[in-house]
Parts: C-alpha cells; sequence; structure tokens
C-alpha cells in the first residue's frame, strides 16, 4: 500500500539510539520499516529534526472531572471579550478553549505539536462511557485511559486481607469492563475518606472504616500490577499533595516501592511512576518559608532505577485544577477563595475542580516553576522523566514548547526569572538561577516520546522509529547542527511542526491540520482464570450498594471506538 | 476631537451586532474603509457600509476619534466594545451590550439600554438617559472578576443583577432597581437613588452600596452598627450603616475584618 | 415465545433507572410487560410500540393539512432552510440520546445557528449558579451509601420523580445505611405542603420567592453569626432556622436536592448560587453536597456533550463559525423568541408548543418550524414539518446521562421498524448542508 520516505532530516530517537545523524525514515502501510521502493513519496526533511511522534503519559483530556471544569468555566472561553486559546478552524469542527480545551481542539492541539499518543490520567469506572465518548471525539490522537483504583471498594477489602490474587482479578476484571489501560492511583485512602470530609496526608494515616493505610493500598497495588504483568507500571499521584515541606513524606512514599521488581514482557523497567513530582518535591513549614527541595527528591529518583517521574511543570498561566484528589481541591478552594466543584463517585473515588492563577509575581508560584525545571535539570537518566504539565493543573498541554524552550535555554529561564516581582526571594529559595545545564534535542526525545512510550510498555508502537513501530513522525522546523540563539524560536518550532505523520498519514503540514484519519482506543487485555469469589462479591455489591445494575456496569462494545488491546498472557 | 456621523439606512431584519462601531476600529480610517468594517447579523457577516451611511472623519487614534449614531438602532448590539478612548453618542435606544468590556472613553445614550451594560467594564464612563435592564456593569458569566473601573449611570430605572462580582468602579441608578445589589461582590461602588425591592449585598465580601429609597426585603445578613453623614454624587446626606454579608466569607485587612456596607438614607 | 428483556433504561426522568424488565412480543414489535417502573415510565414503554406511532414524516399543505412524506424529502426540507435562514435555533433534547446530541452540535455548527436544550427553561439558572460558584455533588450512590440528612428544597420528587426516594434518597439501605430511612433526617422547604413534605421530618413552608434570604440566614449560623439573626426570616422562626442549622451541621454526610423552586422563583440562579456556598460552609464543619433534580432521563446529556464539543452545556450561539459564544439572557431560546431574533425553529425531542410562552410560540410560528419527534404535541400541531423518530430506551440504544452525570448505558427492546433514529437522521442533515455549502463555494 502506501510508501513514504522522510529523507535527509536529523533523526533523534533514543529508542534506536539516533542521535541527530541524518538518516532516512522509511514508512509503509502505516508501519516504520527498514526500507521502501523508487515509488515512495518523499518529504524533504533536510535541515530539519525528526522524532518519532510524542507521546503523553499523564493529561486530563477526556471525561467526567476534565467536562466539569469546561462546564463550570465558561471564561475559560471567553476572558473581557476576547476568546481565549480559539483559533480560526483548520479541521473539521472548531477549537474551544484555553486550560480545557474542548475534545475537538486536544487532538488538534496535539497533532500540531507532533503528538500521537495522550495517557488519560484517570478514569473513574461507573463513568468509564463518558470517557470513552469523549474519546470518539478526539480527533486524530490515539487514546488509553486509567481507572482509578486507590480509594476502590474492591481493593481495599482485598488489600486489607493480603489477598493480591483476588485483587489482581478483580483489577483485570475492571480493566475489561472499562476498557481501561493500566492502574492508577490518585491520593490512596484520603479519597475514601473524604466521603466523609475527611483525609489520609501520610501514607501511615488509616482510612476510616476500612482500616487500611495508604502505604499499604500503595504495596499491595504493585504487588497486584507484577503479578499481573501489565504493559505499565502503577502509576501514582501520592498523599500530601502540594503542602510546604512534603518532600520527605515522598520520599517515604517512593521508597515503598524498593523491594519490588519489574515483571512484565513490554520492557517496561519500572515498578512505580510518581506523576506531576514538582507538587510533591516542597521544602518550608508554611507558605512563607516555602522552598525547592528538587535536589533531595531527584537525588533519590536518579539513583532508583525502577522509579520512573514526570514533571508537572507550572507554566505561570490562569488555569484549571482537576484531580481525583477530593480533598486537596477542597484545601486549595479555602486557599484561594475561587469556585469549587466536586464529584465523589460511589464505592470508587472522588474529584474536585478549582481554577488557579500561577501569577508570576507572587512568590510561591514562581518557586513552583522553578522547581518544576530544576527536576529535569537535576535529572541523570532523562528516559525516566517525563515532560507534562499535569494538564491543566499546573498548566495547558499546549505550553509544552515553552517548558521545552525553558529547558533548552537558560537565557529563556533568566528572562521569565527578570519578569518576577519576587525574583530575589525565588532565587533564595531554588536552585534554578544557578543551574547552567541547557538540555539538547535527544534529551527533549527521551523525555517527551521515548520514555513515556517505555514507561506505558508500548515502546514497540509509540515512540520509536523502530522497524514495526507505528509510523507516527513529527518533523520540527529546527536545524539540529546549528539551533537558534533565539529560545522563542524554539518554543515556536514545538508549537506548529512542519509535519506531523500519524500511521503514515500526513496529518498535519505546515503547523495546519490536514487529514483526520480514524484514532485507536488503546485498553489493556489480561486473561485471568476465573475467580468464583470475585464474581460473588461484585454481584454483591452491585446488588447492595451500587445504584447501576451489574450488566449495565461494562461498557459496551459500541461505545469504545476502534479498539486496539494490549494483551498480556497472565501466568501465575 | 474628530466627528464620524453614522446614519441608519435600512433596519436589519433580525438583530446587529455593531462590535466594530468603536473609536478605536474607527482611527485612523478612511470613510470608505470604515463602511467596509464587518457587523454580523445572525451567521451573515454585513459591511457596516450596508446599513449605514457615514459623514465626517475620525482622529488619527481612538482619543480624538467621536462617532454619533443616528436613527433607531434599538436592534443593535455591542456598540463601543472593548474601547480605550474617544466617544460615542447614540441617539435613540440602543440593545444589549453597550460599552461591553469598555476600557476608556465615554458613551451616551440618549434613549434605553437593554441588558449587559457595561460588561466587566475597566473604565471610561457611560451615561444612558432612559432605562436599563439586567445585568448593569456585571461580570461575564463564570468570571469572578466583573466591573473593575470606571462610571455607569442610568438616569431611569434598572431591573436585577447591578454589579454583580464587581470589584471596582462606580454604578449610579437614579431610577428604581429590582433585585441583587452588587452581589458576590468583592469591592465597588452603587448608588441607587430610588427603590430597591430587595437582596442588596448578598454574598458580599467587600464593596458600598448606597441607596436612597427604600430596601423592601433587606437580607438578614446585614446588620446596623450606626448613622454617618456621606457625600454621595455631589450631595450630603444621613445614613444609617449596615455591615455584612454576615452570612459570607470575610476580607481582611492588616488582621482586622473588614465587611461590605449598605449605607440607606435615614 | 416472548422474550424478557432485563437490565432496561427507562427513558422519563432524571432517576434513568436502568433496572426495568420489559416483556416483548416473539416478532419484537409489541412491548407486552414492563415491570419495575413507575406509572410513567410504563406508558413511554406502551406508548413506543402503539399503533398510533407516527412511521413517516409529514409536511404541511398549504390548505394545512399533513402529509406523508419520505425521510430523503424532509431531510432536504431541513438542510435547505437551515443553510437559508440567517439564524436557525435548534432546541430540545430532553428526549434524545447522547449520540443524537452530538450529531446535532455537528448540524448547528455546519448550518451556523444556535443550539440549545430544554436547561435553559428549566434547570439554566443552575448551570448560571455553577459557573458562577461551582458544583460540590456526587454520584446518587454515594447518598444511597452515606448520607444520614437529606433536605428537598423547592423539589418534589413523589410528583416529578417517583422512584428516587426509593432507589436513592430516603428509602434505600447502603453499605453504612443499613437501617435505611429509620436512621435518615428529612427536611423538605417548600412553601407547598406537598406529597414529599408529607414524608419529611421537619417541612419549613418558606416564604415563596425568599429562600434566598432564607439561605443566608442559614450561612449565618453556620459562619458564627446565630447572635445576628432576627426572630423570622422569609416565614421561618429564629427558633426552627436554628433547630435546622444544628441538624444540617451535626449530620454524618447530608445531601440538598432541589429543583424548580430555585430555579423559577425571583433571583433564580442567585437563589442556587446561595444554596452551594451554604454547601461549600457546610463542608468545613461535616459533609455536604447538592443535587440539581435533572427532570428528563437524558437532559443533563446535552449539557455534557456540547460541553466536550464546544466549551459550554447550552445556549450555544454557532453562528461565527470559528467559535462558541454562549450568554444565556441573550442567547437563550425563549430570550431571542421573544425579540423575534430567529428565523426558523427546529424542535426536538421536546415540546415547545407546550412549554415556551405564547407570545415566543407565536413569533417562532412566522419563521419555518420542524418539529422531530416521536410523538404527536403541540409542536408537531403546529409545525411545517413533523419528522418521526426512534425513543431512546424503547427502539434504538445509545448513552445516557442520569441526573448526576453518571452515563447509563441504554439498550432497545423493539424493532424500529423504519424510523430512523436522532443520530442517523442529525448526521444525514448535516452531510446535506455541507453538499449546499460546498455548491455554494
Amino acid at each position: 500500500m502506501s510508501e513514504m520516505l522522510i529523507k535527509n532530516g536529523y533523526v533523534f530517537d533514543p529508542i534506536s539510539g539516533i542521535k541527530g545523524d541524518k538518516t532516512d525514515i522509511a514508512i509503509k502501510d502505516g508501519k516504520i520499516v527498514e526500507k521502501v521502493s523508487s515509488k515512495a513519496k518523499i518529504i524533504d526533511a533536510a535541515g530539519k529534526t525528526v522524532m518519532a511522534g510524542g507521546c503523553e503519559i499523564h493529561a486530563h483530556v477526556a471525561g467526567p472531572k476534565v467536562n466539569a471544569g469546561r462546564t463550570m468555566r465558561p471564561e475559560d472561553k471567553l476572558f473581557r471579550g476576547s476568546y481565549r486559546g480559539g483559533i480560526v478552524k483548520q479541521g473539521k469542527r472548531m477549537e474551544m478553549g484555553f486550560s480545557i480545551p474542548s475534545t475537538w481542539k486536544t487532538g488538534y492541539a496535539y497533532a500540531r505539536m507532533g503528538y500521537a499518543f495522550t495517557n488519560e490520567a484517570a478514569m473513574p469506572p461507573l463513568l468509564a462511557p463518558h470517557v470513552h465518548e469523549e474519546f470518539r471525539d478526539t480527533p486524530i490522537i490515539d487514546q488509553a485511559a486509567m481507572p482509578v483504583f486507590g480509594n476502590n471498594w474492591f481493593c481495599l477489602e482485598y488489600l486489607k486481607n493480603k489477598e493480591i490474587e483476588n485483587n489482581a482479578a478483580y483489577v483485570a476484571w475492571l480493566l475489561k469492563s472499562t476498557f481501561g489501560f493500566g492502574i492508577k492511583v490518585v491520593n490512596p485512602g484520603g479519597t475514601e475518606a473524604w466521603g466523609w470530609g475527611e483525609n489520609c496526608v501520610d501514607i501511615h494515616d488509616p482510612v476510616p472504616y476500612f482500616d487500611i493505610t495508604p502505604a499499604e493500598i500503595i504495596k499491595g497495588l504493585i504487588e497486584t500490577n507484577e503479578y499481573l504483568g501489565l504493559p505499565h507500571s502503577v502509576h501514582l499521584h501520592g498523599n500530601n499533595l502540594g503542602n510546604p515541606g512534603n518532600y520527605e513524606h515522598t520520599i517515604e512514599t517512593l521508597k515503598l516501592a524498593s523491594e519490588y521488581k519489574p515483571k512484565n514482557k513490554f520492557g517496561r523497567e519500572q515498578v512505580l511512576h510518581n506523576t506531576h513530582l514538582q507538587f510533591f518535591s516542597y521544602k518550608g513549614d508554611s507558605w512563607g518559608t516555602f522552598a525547592s527541595a528538587a535536589k533531595e527528591v531527584m537525588d533519590y529518583v536518579n539513583k532508583t532505577d525502577t522509579l520512573t517521574v514526570d514533571l508537572g511543570c507550572v507554566t505561570l498561566d490562569e488555569t484549571t485544577t482537576m484531580t481525583a484528589d477530593g480533598p486537596f481541591e477542597h484545601h486549595l478552594n479555602q486557599l484561594n477563595h475561587l469556585k469549587w466543584s466536586n464529584v465523589d463517585v460511589e464505592l470508587e473515588t472522588g474529584s474536585g475542580v478549582v481554577p488557579y492563577v500561577y501569577d508570576k509575581d507572587i512568590a510561591v508560584c514562581g518557586i513552583q516553576w522553578a522547581i518544576g525545571l530544576e527536576l529535569a535539570l537535576y535529572a541523570k537518566d532523562l528516559m525516566r522523566v517525563h515532560i507534562t504539565t499535569d494538564h491543566p493543573n499546573a498548566g495547558p498541554f499546549t505550553r509544552y514548547p515553552r517548558i521545552i524552550k525553558w529547558l533548552m535555554s537558560k537565557k529563556a529561564r533568566e528572562a521569565t526569572l527578570d519578569t518576577m516581582k519576587r525574583k530575589e526571594k525565588i532565587i533564595k529559595s531554588t536552585d534554578l538561577a544557578g543551574m547552567d545545564r541547557e538540555l539538547g534535542l535527544y534529551d527533549i526525545a527521551m523525555m517527551t516520546r521515548a520514555g513515556p512510550a517505555k514507561a506505558l510498555g508500548l515502546s514497540n508502537i509509540y515512540g520509536s522509529l523502530k522497524a514495526g513501530a507505528d509510523a507516527n513522525v513529527a518533523i520540527y522546523n529546527l536545524d539540529a547542527t546549528k539551533l537558534p540563539t533565539d529560545p522563542e524560536l524554539i518554543e515556536n518550532a514545538f508549537s506548529n511542526t512542519l509535519y506531523t505523520i500519524k500511521e503514515g498519514v500526513i496529518v498535519v503540514q505546515n503547523g495546519e491540520i490536514v487529514a483526520e484519519p480514524q484514532k485507536h482506543t488503546i485498553w489493556t487485555k489480561v486473561s485471568v482464570p476465573e475467580n468464583a469469589q470475585v464474581m460473588r462479591d461484585i454481584k454483591e455489591k452491585f446488588t447492595k450498594s451500587y445504584t447501576v445494575n451489574l450488566e449495565n456496569y461494562a461498557v459496551f462494545d459500541e461505545h469504545v471506538h476502534n479498539p486496539r488491546a494490549i494483551e498480556v498472557e497472565f501466568s501465575a | 476631537m474628530e466627528t464620524v456621523t453614522m446614519t441608519l439606512v435600512q433596519q436589519p431584519e433580525l438583530y446587529f451586532e455593531c462590535y466594530s462601531v468603536t473609536p478605536d476600529l474607527f482611527a485612523d480610517k478612511t470613510l470608505a474603509e470604515i463602511a467596509l468594517l464587518p457587523a454580523h447579523e445572525g451567521k451573515i457577516v454585513w459591511k457596516l457600509g450596508d446599513f449605514f451611511k457615514f459623514e465626517g472623519k475620525p482622529g488619527a487614534t481612538a482619543e480624538e476619534t467621536r462617532i454619533v449614531v443616528n436613527g433607531d438602532v434599538r436592534k443593535m448590539k455591542r456598540f463601543g466594545q472593548q474601547m480605550t478612548g474617544g466617544e460615542i453618542l447614540i441617539n435613540s435606544d440602543a440593545d444589549m451590550y453597550v460599552g461591553c468590556w469598555m476600557r476608556g472613553g465615554k458613551i451616551t445614550v440618549k434613549g434605553n439600554a437593554d441588558a449587559f451594560l457595561g460588561i466587566a467594564m475597566e473604565g471610561g464612563e457611560i451615561t444612558v438617559e432612559g432605562d436599563a435592564t439586567n445585568h448593569v456593569g456585571s461580570a461575564y458569566r463564570g468570571d469572578w472578576r466583573g466591573m473593575s473601573g470606571g462610571l455607569i449611570r442610568v438616569k431611569g430605572k434598572a431591573g436585577n443583577d447591578i454589579g454583580t462580582a464587581m470589584t471596582g468602579g462606580t454604578i449610579i441608578i437614579e431610577g428604581d432597581v429590582f433585585i441583587h445589589v452588587l452581589t458576590h461582590a468583592e469591592g465597588g461602588t452603587v448608588i441607587i437613588k430610588g427603590d430597591v425591592e430587595g437582596r442588596v449585598g448578598g454574598q458580599m465580601v467587600k464593596g458600598d452600596a448606597y441607596v436612597l429609597g427604600n430596601i423592601l426585603y433587606p437580607l438578614p445578613g446585614f446588620k446596623k452598627i450606626g448613622t454617618v453623614e456621606k457625600e454621595v454624587d455631589g450631595q450630603t446626606y444621613t445614613f444609617h450603616q449596615y455591615i455584612g454579608d454576615l452570612g459570607e466569607r470575610k476580607g481582611k485587612k492588616k488582621g482586622e475584618v473588614i465587611y461590605g456596607n449598605i449605607y440607606l438614607k435615614a | 415465545m416472548p422474550k424478557v428483556i432485563e437490565n432496561v433504561g427507562c427513558p422519563y426522568c432524571g432517576c434513568s433507572c436502568d433496572d426495568v424488565r420489559v416483556t416483548v412480543s416473539d416478532d419484537g414489535l409489541k412491548v407486552l410487560e414492563v415491570e419495575n417502573v413507575c406509572a410513567i415510565g410504563h406508558e413511554i414503554f406502551k406508548h413506543g410500540s402503539s399503533d398510533h406511532r407516527i412511521r413517516l414524516p409529514r409536511l404541511r399543505q398549504p390548505d394545512g393539512s399533513m402529509k406523508e412524506i419520505s425521510y430523503e424529502e424532509a431531510i432536504e426540507w431541513t438542510a435547505q432552510h437551515l443553510h437559508k435562514a440567517k439564524k436557525p435555533l435548534m432546541y430540545g433534547f430532553g428526549s434524545t440520546n447522547c449520540e443524537g446530541q452530538a450529531a446535532a452540535g455537528r448540524v448547528m455548527e455546519t448550518a451556523g445557528g444556535m443550539l440549545d436544550n430544554c436547561a435553559t427553561i428549566c434547570h439554566g439558572p443552575s448551570f448560571l449558579a455553577i459557573f458562577d460558584n461551582g458544583y460540590p455533588s456526587c454520584t446518587l450512590g454515594e447518598v444511597k451509601n452515606r448520607a444520614d440528612v437529606i433536605v428537598y428544597w423547592g423539589s418534589n420528587p413523589a410528583h416529578a420523580h417517583p422512584r428516587h426516594m426509593s432507589r436513592y434518597s430516603i428509602f434505600p439501605r447502603g453499605f453504612f445505611t443499613e437501617k435505611g430511612h429509620k436512621k435518615r433526617t428529612i427536611i423538605v422547604i417548600d412553601p407547598r405542603f406537598t406529597d414529599t413534605a408529607n414524608v419529611a421530618d421537619i417541612h419549613l413552608q418558606v416564604k415563596q420567592g425568599h429562600d434566598y434570604e432564607l439561605f443566608n440566614a442559614f450561612r449565618m449560623v453556620v459562619n458564627g453569626h446565630a447572635a445576628d439573626l432576627p426572630d423570622e426570616v422569609a416565614g421561618i422562626k429564629k427558633e426552627q432556622i436554628l433547630e435546622v442549622s444544628g441538624i444540617m451541621t451535626k449530620a454524618r454526610f447530608g445531601t440538598v436536592f432541589f429543583g424548580m423552586g430555585l430555579t423559577h422563583t425571583d433571583g433564580r440562579n442567585h437563589n442556587i448560587d446561595i444554596a452551594i456556598s451554604l454547601t461549600r460552609d457546610l463542608n468545613k464543619i461535616t459533609k455536604w453536597t447538592i443535587m440539581a433534580m435533572r427532570g428528563h432521563y437524558n437532559i443533563a446529556g446535552p449539557g455534557v456533550v456540547w460541553s466536550w464539543t464546544f466549551g459550554f452545556p447550552y445556549c450555544l450561539d454557532l453562528t461565527k463559525q470559528n467559535y462558541a459564544h454562549m450568554n444565556p439572557g441573550e442567547t437563550s431560546s425563549v430570550d431571542m423568541a421573544m425579540r423575534d431574533e430567529v428565523d426558523m425553529f427546529i424542535n426536538i425531542g421536546s415540546d415547545a408548543g407546550a412549554h415556551f410562552p405564547i407570545p415566543a410560540v407565536k413569533h417562532l410560528k412566522k419563521h419555518p418550524w420542524v418539529t422531530i419527534d416521536p410523538s404527536i404535541n403541540m409542536a408537531s400541531e403546529i409545525s411545517d414539518l413533523h419528522i418521526p423518530v426512534c425513543i431512546c430506551g424503547v427502539d434504538v440504544g445509545g448513552i445516557v446521562y442520569r441526573m448526576d452525570n453518571v452515563p447509563i448505558q441504554f439498550r432497545k427492546v423493539i424493532e424500529p421498524q423504519g424510523l430512523l433514529d436522532d443520530e442517523t437522521l442529525l448526521n444525514r442533515i448535516a452531510d446535506r448542508l455541507e453538499e449546499l455549502k460546498a455548491q455554494e463555494a
């Protein structure tokens, strides 16, 4: 079928180990191949940078709390009479919203940045059909979603009794019912406590009634994950997010993973992925003494190769926070007094949404901004450290090019620091001003495609230009041998590709959407043996406690858009 | 100051959006260029020249530009949208959004103005000789930052939602008002010279309401703390002072709790 | 042999019950029996397979009578008029599935028109309040499993949501609420002594139109200003205000359910806004949530679908083609109709003929009027074109959103026999519109 040859580009592909060499990339029938015939369509990438399509490991782009954010924030679309983040229509549908884009804008904006895949950060299982409806209406990019397990009544009870086999059967059943991808854990135990208005801020705080600690939940789910051999590891948003002085608790949490080894057939080497690490890397005992603990945290991450992390960089925008850490969102509302939405989900989880303005003239915001960048600049292995903003919590994902600019250019960092009213205090409370390191394109490729794909266990499909991978390619207007001295040009280049190619089809050309081929829904299919006990428990909880019938719970096949199962052959 | 006079030559079938009628967009243009500026009627994009004829000339800048609108424009919205300076005089009623998101300059409406008058205003002055309706000096849906500066004066009466989510500036309604004055306000001043049916200062954290007439249904969340003399719009009166909303969170200034105020003429 | 279909969703009210049992005839064409539903839900299923179903579109003739036409002709008529209109309005969606609502978004974006749903005459004020003040809520199962205090404020579920109290709020025995209604305190706040007030422990007969003042009073108590309360607020004595505040602050988990009593009295959105403020205040002391009693089984649907499509839940102005604008009061259906601001009307899955104010209906009637609805109703009887469609939950499935925004997957129980579903019909209208626009370009 269709053949394409991308010629003469400077290729950065950590999966194949290509570090900027001038290499041709051959594509046939939607896959990367070794070579093609002379009839191939030629794309001349001479003097340009070529990478695999981007691979997003954590963003809140589709689902009930994302949508609650959209609904409650008309002013995210219209501010002072001007349309925020909107753009003149390029694709089939209009693009709306700045910090919480519409599903159509989400797909188009990721495509324009050269991304091919997004991992929806949290899916409440009962509302899975909603996530899949939004996936259907998100163009171009492939998507997966992680159901949340850390406050799930089944898991709390099985793990309290140390019944890993039962927990694993339940997890496999839930992944299948929701067409979910992996095990997400958010504020373990704390969001169940929030069902009573309480919280667990420490991993040793017991959950009311269920009498299990967050530490036990995390460890039990890591054991479950490795028992099943899932493609991705446990993906953790831990306890005590956002509080000054939380870094020691963060390291204690990370240490919970130290006794485990990864077991899987997907090339994954970590047992724990700690998400948006910026929010967990704080020193100080109050907002007044708030400071960066990026070095201490990264010292631990650097020496522990069974950990991966993503940054959660603050972008200094007016944005929207939204997370399954329900109690944290209420706490944030009590701090900034902006409107607060909350959705607690029976037996499973909760969530909250609050707008937030990361004002560059407020010291705490400037320090948070610095911390996100420091985590990357302190990192030894950038395959294990990924660029995110916990979209939209620390900023919209459309700012990734700006983060790349800051990481690649000290001059750009200094320019931003110079605009900050509380510059002196920020410099005193962080290390950023004294850090000279500037990342290169290979580093960026590790942090935005190869690393996330490997951590997700999907590097044979995404984030890779090795033969056999999906032909997802991004061509950026950057001469790798002569990077521009003006850092703004770096940001521009990563914002709008010269070409984005998705499974061999050109979807973006010169920063404009030109095609919208069908996308896939990625999910994990684990075949475990029938577990009668677990099925009885499931029937009992649906009869007694849920308000939806069991037979209506699993997402009907017709509501899943173009599913593509990652099959796990379970062996005990 | 230079003046452009625009005179209506035909009525639209539906309603017309005059977001292009601002000193900022007229400044430094020829009349022919001004006539080409867009205006929507539903999905149809007209040119201003399809509905108006133009005379005179604009100034070089917004500040130096005055626009006079003649003819019955009661079905036309958004005069003065986001303007930063200059003047507009409308010699009839006008529809919604007069002076929307205005930053500076002056608008006068000789007749009545419809809803969303001066929405999220930041500066400048609007005078309506007739009545206004609902949402005077209000905030856009969902925005906690409402009117923050400038002056709106309505010589007639108004409806509900005067200064909702206001943070600064002044609104003067010389006639009566329905309900909801300074709801959710965090600053700003509203002066009502007529009567208000109720809900003055609901959920207010900071701001000042002056009512020269009666409040038919006062809120329980306001308690009287004394009597003061204050000058309001050039005249001095004796007022009963109430502080509140006691049901809302309280602002603090230098460690002291501060309240919103209702001054009710004694 | 008749077939029994289990776990069927009921397409009536916002309870969106999914435990209905329907027995259908062997040929899959008739509903024989319906179990587990309330009386109204029962009617919908029976009506769905009645011989009186309209099965073909009907076009108004010059003499005023209706003549049957094909779906093709109906699609062409609708597309042509949408294309010609300067500002067409599509309104309704009380009774459509989400797939249809998504397709409607495509139609009106392509047509460059206005798109609105029944919230505009119902829980629109709730949306306005959510925009300004957020929405601390939960799923109905949380209420069932945890709540020990229930407040129905301006809401009468005994009439409007018949199974609400038994499935979700007062009577069910949930995980932490084994004793059911015996361990729950029910408070009804309503100017009338309704059938719901009849099962309450406390009925506050608030003075109609003054709920805002009563909320203000409750907030004063919760925020430490009980001493400043006047002797009576909104017809309720201070002692009762203190008693009820005490119950609320001592609750383990409370939920406020509210309805038209708040949305349709003076102040409208502000009544809900202050209720949300009170709920938030109570969360500093204990655990409280608030929930809008959405009327129809999928009226939450368009709010959810259009939020992810356009960023706004209702009152959409899509006339600018590149972006959507929303400002209820300006872009709301009834306001536009009253001002004669639209020049074509499509009434879908609803009955604007019955529910809009008469002057609004008169203005709309001056222009082309299409009704897309399975039934004969007031709107269809004054329309220029009536297009019948499938009934969600009866002859088409699809996703619906319950009042707590939980998606319920509906099934079909009988065959549509030639009827088109909303999604198919609307997509074909959109396709034809695209053709007409391309021809013009």
